[in-house]
């Protein structure tokens, strides 16, 4: 893996249905019970269009989108995500990332996921690929 | 009156609450649920062998769900003591009830093993407004958590969220791209283009042409202007490939030309269906009217398909 990166390289692409049961049951799995992760009348009545995807599970997806590239003997450092426009149920998001940073052990990667009404999450992933350190 | 600012710095001097312990103890069941809803197939997470070739001591926790431990669950109330609920209570009182989350920032000290008890404890940081957002009026308020497992602190995060005022949002535009501000003096001019006209200003007093748009004739000076019909057909005059920054709804490079209408006049516009590095000057174009929604269609320009 450590041969393969260098700043500039790009992550294969993550694309994740977001289903209103993936919605739901990301919410339900990260213990989020606001109902506007499940219920689409009380999410419509508090001015969204339906259900959205919370930002547990933003987190989740972002983490498991550098793991899935780097590997399972990756350490994940640190993870910072910034909001944009709401992933509503029945959106599809586009994961896109590419190496920011080398910095010693570490590796920065940045990260996009775009749904149909633009940038949903930004962010960025500081981890230590396998064999890089302890 | 809630003086907001004043109740920030009283509830920011209580410093770090009490620490708050999770329900449960990291678990296999909890994180096989997260990984399916995830969809995360990392095998450490849930297969030991697998963990100990990645040298781990034993399964360990996803990283990512250091807040789910301590989340409040179904029926949570917030401890009276919390910096979060006080500050949510202040705005709330102030008009500022609803809530969503902007920034997440978490840094992980180590991985979770099985187990694992972790308590979370959280201070009031920096609070922010009135700001104007997309979504309304509102209060930037962010908080700072640690979470320990004992005494050792394992994980930490900078969580921020706006509190804003519900139904003082800006409406959005209805497609990702710069709109237009439109005028009196430029009104004709977007409603051709919606109308699939390309439209340039004409003096009815002396009769010539002006682009862009204004309310006198810089020949003669009279303020009566009408318009006529471009064909849409023209040539680059000069132009720009923009590589940086980023622009709403653009993929970049693209190309943004003046175009020197057949007409005479010369008008600014995005040059389409090209290759950035093949454009020249002089090379001809042609009108590409372009829909974004009900309100707004753009006049882009594309190499002409002909013969010249």
């Amino acid at each position: 893996m450590s041969t393969r990166v260098a700043v500039g390289v790009e992550l294969p692409e993550l694309l994740v249905e977001a289903t209103p049961t993936f919605v739901v049951s990301t919410a339900l799995a990260t213990r989020d019970f606001q109902d506007v992760h499940h219920d689409r009348d009380a999410a419509v009545a508090r001015g969204s269009k339906d259900i959205f995807v919370n930002i547990l599970t933003d987190t989740g997806l972002v983490q498991r989108f550098v793991t899935d590239w780097a590997g399972p003997g990756a350490r994940v450092r640190s993870i910072s995500i910034r909001l944009g426009v709401p992933c509503y149920a029945y959106d599809t998001l586009a994961f896109s990332g590419y190496v920011l940073e080398l910095s010693g052990p570490d590796v920065t990667v940045a990260v996009v996921g775009r749904g149909q009404l633009g940038e949903h999450v930004t962010g960025t992933v500081v981890l230590t690929l396998a064999g890089a350190a302890p | 009156m809630i003086d907001i600012l004043a109740e920030a710095a009283r509830i920011t001097a209580l410093g770090e609450c009490a620490r708050r312990p999770a329900r449960d103890a990291v678990n296999l069941p909890m994180i096989n649920n997260w990984v399916e809803a995830i969809g995360d197939t990392n095998a450490v997470y849930v297969d030991e062998a697998a963990a100990r070739v990645a040298g781990h001591p034993g399964l360990v926790a996803p990283p990512a769900m250091i807040q789910v431990w301590t989340m409040g669950g179904l029926h949570g109330q917030r401890a009276s003591g919390d910096p979060l609920g006080q500050m949510i209570g202040v705005l709330d009182e102030a008009g500022f009830t609803s809530v969503v989350a902007t920034n997440c920032e978490q840094t992980y000290h180590r991985y979770l093993g099985h187990g694992e008890q972790v308590t979370v404890s959280t201070r009031l940081g920096e609070v922010v407004g009135p700001k104007t957002t997309s979504l309304g009026e509102g209060w930037f308020v962010t908080t700072h958590n640690v979470w320990y497992a004992g005494d050792e602190p394992v994980a930490q995060m900078l969580f921020r969220v706006l509190k804003f005022r519900p139904g003082t949002a800006i409406p959005a535009p209805a497609a990702d791209v710069l709109r237009p501000v439109i005028s009196h003096d430029t009104a004709f001019f977007w409603a051709g283009t919606a109308a699939g006209e390309l439209r340039i200003q004409q003096c009815t007093a002396c009769g010539s042409l002006r682009h862009p748009p204004g309310p006198m004739c810089p020949s003669c000076g009279a303020d009566k202007p009408d318009y006529v019909l471009a064909i849409g057909r023209g040539q680059v005059f000069s132009y720009v490939v923009h590589h940086h920054p980023a622009v709403p709804g653009k993929t970049l490079p693209f190309v943004v030309a003046l175009v020197e209408l057949n007409e005479g006049v010369r008008m600014i516009g995005e040059l389409i269906d090209v290759d950035p590095a093949s454009v020249q000057i002089g090379m001809p174009v042609e009108l590409a009217l372009t829909r974004i929604d009900d309100e707004l269609t753009l006049p882009f320009w594309r190499p002409s398909r002909a013969a010249r």
